[in-house]
């Protein structure tokens, strides 16, 4: 755990090696570094935990749902009502996109939450990974659908025409920023809940008898960091409609 | 009194960039603040405009994380 008192009785507070990539199978090729790592161990413990939950919640294909299905339809029908509602009907072709993305996201964050496991978002490399794809998913998307016409999305038509040049540059940073801001939002984020944590249950172990306070701050923290899994996934998936969005009706 | 300026700029450059963070807390505070009177106000119409709440957070929150980002390479990139 983070906080070990060194040997002379000085706190050490680590509360970043929780984030350590670890090899577990060795796989370096020289010119690529292929290692199993646990990172990837529990990308495939999410997938794994998805796919089987999601399947065994369906595979009874009742009429009157059980418990586990009507879990799984209420999530699917929530997903897809965020995608209709923020971007119309014709969004709907990329709702397994989305969904995809949400669920892994989600399954990411919560499985993070289970003490001595790792949190796969919280690395950016993950994230950046997942918002780069969005970003670039939702450009072809929009030059698909509108051709060369799709620059003018970044020709503010509705401002002065003294102004336009200038809110032009502007609007092309702030799309450019685009996947910057999304993927930094989940992996800090995620980061940031850890690493309080860690530090809050150093504390335990430097108090001595009056331990029991920070603990009390652990529960909390704990409580929160629940909820900011489930939100950072759903702003995720919310903010990729909101793109496609965009990209679809341009404004 | 040892080490050098820069590592200390370091160190000050960081912590200056932490004032970002309560910055963003302003910024969402007062996004959630108003959401709250407006949805007492009319608390049908609430339903519908929560994703736009968290769109919002998430917009004023990025720049907060912007800061954070700021302090994180003066740590450990510079």
């Amino acid at each position: 755990m983070a906080g070990k008192p060194a040997a002379d009785g000085e706190l050490v507070i680590d509360p970043m090696s929780q984030f350590e990539i670890k090899r577990l199978v060795n796989m370096d090729l020289g010119i690529i570094d292929l290692s199993f790592t646990n990172s990837a161990l529990f990308t495939f413990i999410a997938v794994a935990l998805t796919v089987v939950l999601l399947w065994v919640a369906v595979s009874g294909h009742s009429l009157v749902p059980s418990r586990a299905q009507s879990m799984a339809e209420v999530f699917y029908e929530f997903t897809r009502n965020m995608v209709r509602d923020t971007a119309g009907n014709e969004a709907l072709k990329y709702f397994p996109y989305i969904f995809t993305l949400f669920v892994f996201i989600l399954a990411c964050n919560l499985l993070g939450m289970v003490p001595y496991s790792f949190t796969v978002t919280s690395h950016f490399a993950v994230t950046v990974f997942l918002a780069l794809s969005v970003f670039i998913t939702v450009t072809v998307i929009g030059f698909m659908k509108h051709g060369a016409k799709f620059f003018l999305f970044f020709w503010p038509m509705s401002a002065p025409p003294v102004m336009r040049p200038f809110l032009c540059i502007i609007e092309v940073i702030s799309y450019l920023a685009r996947p910057i801001s999304h993927s930094i939002r989940l992996g800090a984020n995620m980061m940031a809940g850890h690493a309080v944590l860690k530090v809050l249950a150093a504390f335990v172990g430097a108090l001595g008898v009056f331990g029991f306070l920070p603990i009390l701050g652990v529960v909390g923290i704990t409580a929160l960091e629940f909820l900011v899994a489930v939100l950072q996934a759903y702003v995720f998936a919310i903010l990729t409609v909101v793109y496609l969005n965009d990209a679809l009706h341009m404004h | 009194m040892e080490g050098n300026i820069a590592e200390m700029g370091k160190y000050i450059g960081a912590g200056l960039a932490g004032i970002g963070m309560g910055a963003a807390g302003i910024g969402v505070g007062t996004i959630a603040g108003n959401f709250l009177a407006g949805a007492l106000r009319n608390p049908a119409a609430a339903q519908g405009q929560t994703p736009t709440l968290f769109i919002g957070i998430a917009f004023a929150e990025a720049l907060g994380i912007f800061a954070f980002l700021v302090a994180l390479l003066l740590l450990f990139a510079v």
